[in-house]
């Protein structure tokens, strides 16, 4: 009997077997089908008037709302614009590097990244279509190109927004103080065009003199600003090799210049930035003054709702200062990669980005877009009426360029935040600090 | 009477024709049914378990041992080099360390008070659906939820807590700087979300204690508290394991409340509360994108699991067949008592209790007075499942 049933079960199980491999296979040459007519489609660049469908994805907001969007299926009939938001610019990234990981499967035809992620994704600008475009020269300021601009030459994203900082302040608490209130008062108090960390720690000094309260939120917020304006400052610029942070006196110096000022002077509220008890900060009169790059103006007023008072002073110490700002990248790996750009291309041209700033205080990163018209006469309700369009573009202004990060910036840049906030939040000793990010710098390096 | 006759007739019936020569192609379908088909029936999960588990473990293995970066993808082969540098690092040494008090501070009282909470459901309250729903209550809320909500009762300035403490005159706690006050913290969270859950399951197995045993009991003069170490914890045994492991499992992975418990998610400034799994996070998302690494991190944590998993299974085991018993009276020398104490009862015809052996101290001089119940206890014994517990009340 076993003998009998022996073969003919074999037989049926290489009979399941061909049939699974053949359905397989069918299966996999239809997929094949599809995908082909697509990708050709978009390599042709063919826009003609196949019915397409392009993914934009996007986190916090970017200001691209729907009439906008809809305003580019009029200009091209055949495309369809999806607008995927990640609540949060964490939520996106990961989803993105597990997504790139994975072979581009599931990624929107353009995908938004931060300014943060660029070191990271440069080294494989394979992944990303090269944007290059002659037509597009000098849309940007030339700072934000070179950014997402590969040693060889290839753009991987265009610009949206930069973040110029000024300084936001609350008005009614200087007053209060019987100190410079004024937009213009505390411009100059701080030290105008002048300005320098020491200025800006030695006004903060007389408020602290007078009214015991701190003068800024966070020691590691205010480094942010610091360290970004040192042109490679954890590695060498020329080669992208780390330096040793044991020995990095550049770094050091603005770390016990923060220190000082926060620990031993008492000028920092001690809060870290994005917790709870920053956010409840706001609520609680806790600090006077922060850095303020433009989109900072979004979460002050979240946070600080039914507080008034504050306000933005056209001055930043140590000259200007961009912090984070986006772009938006086409993977790779789309089906409509050509069509993808094209939209990309109009998402970031001035018109559309004056449109976004106004929607969501994005600050454009395109020439025209900052000298027009909106821009320069925009002003935020919140901030007291200032004339935050004409503040962040005069201090877009005074950036000079951006700073080298590479692939190791933000392990070790992250150490030394780490540092600051054991003394800033938990009164550490400063120089034991600065020790164990010395040693877990070592072990993050790659 | 009738209890001889059919059985016999039926013997002799199934003997004579025994299996044919030849069966019938529906005879062999029945019969393959039967040896094949509960296989089948299982299968599907099997399937899917190896699909969703079996592989990924197996594939995390062969990536632990290449050079992997999250967006470049495989690269060299370096066999356990990635083992030896997770190993070297203090960071993870820190983040076991963070993992196995937060799991205390959690898993503990949560099975106990989750044995306690279902002992108090197990009784006739009223409304006793709505007790039993309204703990499952944390466990619908989403973990990300509890913990933003958390994070603002244990903020260190404005925090809830802390200004609670100050009117009492209490110095603030700093929560986000002291160590162990941040693993009690992200313990309650964990606490607040799975006792009302583990509870259930310890309901669940109480109500299907027979209740003669605790009529027994209380014929027998055991009192509350006697009652749920000597009947309930032993007769839910097999549970107690389940939910002692199953919490160890999920002790050891925790990572939703102590990616919520701060700004940047990743243990505080001193990696104070740095569990294991996020540590895992780091080294593949974070700055490192190390995929190899992380996957020597994870097989790591999974060998941990498996080895405190183990010693809690031996260690529940050993408590809950213990029971009230004094686990130093060895086997061989309750016998002998009990042997004795029967030879003492046959000699002198008094009845002697055979008291249980662990009881050194005789009955406790506390124990509730049983007289007052039995009365009410025996015209009752009708339906057994209702009115002991009435009774009780």
């Amino acid at each position: 009997m076993l003998s009998s049933t022996r073969p003919r079960r074999s037989r049926r199980v290489a009979a399941a077997t061909a049939g699974i491999a053949s359905l397989a296979l069918v299966l996999g040459a239809c997929s094949g089908d599809t995908d082909e007519p697509g990708t050709a489609d978009g390599d042709d660049g063919e826009s003609s008037d196949e019915e397409i469908t392009l993914t934009v994805a996007t986190f916090n907001n970017f200001g691209y709302t729907d009439e906008l969007l809809a305003q580019y299926t009029e200009e091209h009939p055949n495309v369809t614009v999806k607008h995927v938001t990640a609540a949060e610019s964490g939520d996106a990234r990961t989803n993105l590097t597990t997504k790139l990981a994975a072979g581009g499967e599931g990624l929107a035809d353009i995908e938004a990244i931060e300014v943060d992620w660029l070191p990271e994704l440069m080294q494989y600008p394979d992944l990303f279509t090269d944007l290059t475009n002659a037509e597009l020269d000098g849309r940007w300021v030339d700072w934000k190109v070179q950014q997402a601009t590969t040693p060889d030459g290839k753009l991987i994203g265009y610009g949206t927004d930069i973040g110029p900082e000024a300084i936001c302040y609350r008005s009614d608490l200087l007053e209060a103080a019987g100190l410079p209130s004024e937009r213009e008062e505390v411009a100059e108090w701080i030290g105008g065009e002048n300005a320098t960390w020491d200025t800006y720690f030695e006004a903060g000094q007389e408020y602290v003199d007078e009214t015991g309260n701190a003068w800024f939120d966070s020691a590691q917020a205010t480094f942010q600003g610091m360290v970004n304006q040192l042109d490679g400052a954890y590695e060498d610029p020329a080669t992208g090799e780390p330096k040793d942070l044991a020995s990095n006196t550049e770094v050091k110096d603005l770390y016990d210049q923060v220190i000082a000022a926060s620990a031993d002077e008492n000028l920092s509220a001690g809060l870290e930035q994005w917790g709870d008890d920053w956010t409840a900060g706001f609520q609680n009169d806790a600090f006077a003054t922060m850095l303020c790059p433009a989109w900072m103006t979004g979460p002050i007023e979240q946070n600080a709702g039914n507080v008034e008072g504050w306000d933005i002073a056209d001055v930043f110490p140590g000259g200007g200062g961009n912090w984070g700002g986006s772009f938006l990248t086409v993977p790779a790996s789309g089906a409509h990669t050509e069509a993808a750009t094209e939209l990309a291309a109009w998402l970031t041209s001035p018109d559309v980005q004056t449109q976004a700033f106004e929607e969501a205080g994005t600050f454009p990163s395109q020439i025209e877009a900052q000298e027009s018209e909106a821009v320069q006469t925009f002003t935020n309700e919140f901030m007291n009426e200032a004339p935050a369009g004409a503040i962040f573009s005069t201090r877009a202004q005074a950036i000079d360029g951006a700073p080298f990060k590479g692939k190791n910036y933000f392990a070790i840049h992250a150490e030394v935040q780490n540092a600051i906030n054991r003394v800033d939040l938990n009164d550490e000793e400063p120089e034991a600090s600065w020790e164990t990010a010395v040693t877990d710098a070592q072990n993050v390096i790659q | 009477m009738a209890i001889l006759s059919p059985t016999k007739p039926a013997h002799a019936r199934g003997e004579p024709d025994r299996p044919p020569r030849r069966l019938g192609l529906s005879q062999r379908l029945g019969r393959l049914d039967v040896k094949v088909s509960p296989y089948l029936y299982i299968s599907p999960f099997f399937l899917l378990f190896a699909v969703v588990g079996l592989f990924p473990l197996v594939y995390t293995a062969v990536v632990s041992l290449y050079d992997w970066n999250l967006l470049g993808g495989q690269g060299d082969f370096v066999g356990m080099a990635n083992y030896v540098a997770v190993l070297q690092q203090p960071l993870f040494w820190k983040s076991v360390a963070n993992t196995f008090s937060i799991f205390l501070f959690s898993s503990v009282p949560q099975v106990i008070m989750a044995i306690a909470i279902a002992a108090i459901l197990d009784q006739n309250l009223r409304a006793a659906t709505f007790w039993r729903m309204g703990v499952l209550v944390p466990f619908v809320v989403a973990p990300v939820a509890i913990s933003m909500i958390f994070g603002r009762l244990y903020a260190d300035q404005y925090g809830f807590i802390n200004e609670l403490l100050g009117l009492v005159g209490v110095d603030p706690v700093a929560w986000h700087g002291d160590r162990l006050a941040s693993h009690f913290a992200i313990s309650t969270m964990v606490n607040y979300r799975w006792t009302g859950y583990n509870t259930l399951i310890f309901l669940a197995a109480m109500q299907a204690v027979p209740r003669e045993l605790y009529e027994a009991a209380v014929i027998d003069g055991a009192g509350r508290i006697r009652q749920f170490f000597s009947v309930t914890v032993p007769q839910i045994r097999a549970t107690v394991i389940f939910v002692v492991i199953t919490s160890t499992v999920g002790g050891m992975q925790i990572f939703d409340e102590v990616r919520m418990y701060d700004a940047r998610g990743l243990g505080g400034p001193d990696r104070d509360w740095m569990t294991t799994v996020v540590y895992l996070y780091d080294v593949a998302w974070g700055n490192q994108k190390s995929f190899g690494k992380a996957a020597a991190v994870a097989w790591l944590l999974f060998i941990i699991i498996v080895i405190v998993g183990m010693a809690n299974f031996i260690m529940t085991q050993r408590i809950a067949t213990g029971g009230t018993r004094g686990p130093k009276v060895s086997r061989r020398h309750t016998k002998a008592l009990l042997a004795e104490a029967r030879a003492g009862a046959a000699r002198s015809g008094t009845p002697t209790p055979s008291a249980p052996p662990g009881a050194n101290a005789g009955p406790p001089p506390g124990s509730p007075p049983p007289p007052p119940s039995i009365p009410s206890v025996q015209p009752s014994t009708g339906s057994p499942n209702q009115n002991p517990g009435e009774d009780v009340r």
